[in-house]
């Protein structure tokens, strides 16, 4: 008896394609946005969680200030490079520390121009955070110490100012800065937050300090730990030295940050994960659109087959199958919208996740409770059109014209 | 559901109306459609109803068919009160014992012949099998044998309401309600419209109570019954034409 009424709803829903079809679009959009934006996004979270993973485990990072991104308070006191040393010397498990400023810059050559990041560093930033020199040379120890005018640039940054020009020995301006290029890195392409970590332009530390900040100061130091090491334990002797080096006395806060990769992959997890349960609660809500769709086509529906359901209901149908017959229908079609949506979706992801260099990571939780949702809306918004066909008179009915 | 309730009594006469009375509106509006109608139909009679409009026949054959229910009176259907069923178990009642033709066919439209004939047994559960089989039987009745896979729209008037007439017995009912079962076709059409009603009356022993207009499609019937002003008028027997 069900069976043939989902025949009969699918009879129903073929005589009239274009109607049914528009009917369901609001579903189809619907399931297709929430499918494809949480497997976009499952696949960023992935991406995240696998590039942190591939940069080691056994990375710290030190900043000023209580915590990470923005609302660092002002009078929080900055690092100096003496700071950077004591860690390296005081902290055995620690292999390399990397003092990093970093400032947005326009980079000049010629009559190319291009906004960079310029970084100033040593010679350790490239052990620390896994890069290499492509063609050239890295800084040579007095250069380092006498803040020469050298520097070395990323991939992109080569592009951008020399194109097919030879970059090694071309003078690039940046400020009032100018500086020569000796050195080229190895391309690595995007980091987890889709920021080119090839659009950048490295400097000494103390030619940083001297011709761009003005100041002596250091903005976050990168620590490697040695091979083997327990990150919590360097993590934790940092913290103690630092807070030694700040003088905070036992009841003051920490003043400063000393992160590992796991708490900046969870943070930068959640970042991701939020923005995907928002972008996926916004598509749930053109679910509910839809849902109002059917409602209204199954409430004209009702209205045109007036007479049918006079018919059915004279000839012998209990209320209670018209109502089935007719939210039967209402769910084929959201179902029928669902499953279109999904395949949509799995399209769409697919294709997407390759222009946005995302992994497809399929869900097949989210494909289910998509569909299952899309029925669901069948049911909800089909209920009141097929009660009002049920509770239908038949002798009005029949008379209806 | 209770099929207590619709344990219908073979020794109690097929159809008993008692001072039945129908009211719409109320107030000064009232409007009395029946004041009062006693009458009463034995298996295998063909009764023709007659009278002008708002004489109540109409308001009559509602109430007869089970879809509507007496205001006051009892109607008495093979000794079951109809008037005390809930609506559902008139509509089983419908769905085991009657069978309707209409004045304007009432087929569903863009479904074939032998699918519109086969709907009422779709809610008797009678499995597809079974269902094709009695279909094209009704079909052939009839006289529609090879036009099963016509829609409606494909049909002329006359064999739209053979169809109708086959949807209405395909189920075997004990009375067979039309309401005009003629009324929008031209006289050749109609008469044999009336043929197969008076074969299904004679072979098959079904009720016929059949509502109309034309003294002429009248005469086919056993017993004209006329009313007038929510009340009966005249009740004789005829001398049947042939």
């Amino acid at each position: 008896m069900l069976w043939n009424t989902v025949l009969l709803a699918l009879r129903e829903i073929k005589r009239n394609v274009m109607r049914s079809f528009l009917t369901i679009l609001g579903i189809v959009i619907g399931v297709g946005a929430v499918i494809t934006l949480v497997t976009i996004g499952g696949g960023a979270t992935a991406q995240v969680k696998e590039q942190i993973a591939s940069m080691g485990s056994n990375l710290l990072m030190v900043t000023p200030g209580k915590r990470l991104g923005p609302g660092q308070s002002s009078n929080t006191p900055l690092f100096k490079v003496s700071d950077g040393e004591a860690i390296l010397r005081d902290v055995s498990s620690v292999a390399a520390v990397a003092p990093v400023s970093s400032k947005s810059l326009q980079a000049v050559f010629g009559n190319a121009n291009w906004s960079t990041s310029v970084t100033g560093t040593d010679n350790e930033y490239l052990r620390v955070t896994n890069r290499s020199i492509g063609s050239g040379r890295q800084f040579s120890d007095s250069e380092l110490r006498a803040g020469a005018a050298v520097c070395i640039v990323g991939e992109t940054v080569r592009k951008k100012l020399f194109g097919g020009q030879e970059p090694l020995g071309g003078n690039i301006r940046l400020e009032k800065l100018s500086c020569q290029v000796i050195g080229i890195l190895t391309a690595k392409g995007q980091n987890t937050m889709g920021m080119d970590q090839d659009d950048i332009v490295v400097i000494p530390l103390r030619t940083f300090q001297r011709r761009i900040s003005g100041n002596q100061d250091v903005s976050l130091f990168q620590v490697s730990v040695q091979q083997g090491a327990s990150t919590d334990k360097a993590q934790q002797d940092i913290r103690l030295l630092m807070r030694e080096r700040r003088h905070l006395s036992p009841s003051d806060d920490d003043n400063f940050n000393v992160m590992d990769m796991k708490e900046i992959a969870s943070m930068l997890t959640g970042i991701t994960q939020l923005l995907t349960a928002l972008l996926g609660a916004v598509a749930a809500v053109s679910l509910l659109v839809g849902g109002i769709g059917i409602m209204n086509i199954m409430l004209v529906s009702v209205t045109e087959r007036t007479h049918e359901i006079g018919v059915r209901l004279a000839i012998g149908a209990l209320e209670r199958e018209v109502l089935m017959q007719f939210l039967v229908e209402a769910v084929v079609l959201s179902s029928l919208g669902g499953l279109i949506g999904i395949v949509l979706a799995l399209a769409g992801s697919v294709w997407l996740a390759s222009v946005l260099r995302v992994p497809f990571v399929f869900n097949a939780g989210i494909v289910i409770i998509a569909f299952l949702f899309s029925a669901a809306v069948g049911v909800i918004f089909g209920y009141f059109p097929a009660l009002k066909a049920a509770r239908l008179d038949p002798i009005e009915a029949l008379w209806y014209e | 559901m209770s099929m207590m309730a619709l344990n219908p009594t073979d020794n109690q006469p097929l159809i008993q109306l008692q001072g039945v009375t129908k009211v719409y509106g109320t107030g000064q509006a009232a409007m009395h459609a029946l004041r009062g109608i006693d009458l009463r139909i034995d298996e295998g009679e063909f009764v023709a109803v007659m009278g002008p409009s708002g004489s109540g026949k109409s308001t009559c054959m509602n109430i007869l068919g089970c879809l509507d229910t007496p205001a006051g009176g009892a109607y008495k259907f093979k000794g079951i009160e109809v008037g005390e069923l809930s609506r559902s178990q008139r509509t089983r009642l419908r769905r085991f014992y009657l069978g309707f033709v209409f004045q304007g066919y009432n087929l569903l439209s863009r479904t074939s012949a032998l699918e519109n004939v086969e709907l009422p047994l779709i809610y008797r559960g009678v499995p597809a099998g079974e269902r094709r089989a009695r279909g094209l039987q009704a079909l052939e009745t009839v006289g529609l044998k090879g036009w099963e896979s016509h829609t409606p729209g494909e049909l002329s008037g006359g064999q739209q309401q053979r169809v109708a007439i086959a949807r209405a017995v395909v189920t075997d009912p004990t009375v067979l309600f039309a309401d005009e079962p003629t009324g929008n076709l031209d006289t050749a059409r109609s008469r044999e419209i009336m043929d197969l009603l008076t074969g299904l009356n004679r072979e098959q022993g079904i009720t016929v109570v059949m509502v109309t207009h034309e003294p002429d499609m009248a005469a086919y019937a056993e017993r004209t019954v006329h009313f007038l002003d929510g009340l009966v008028a005249s009740d004789k027997q005829n001398g049947r034409a042939t």
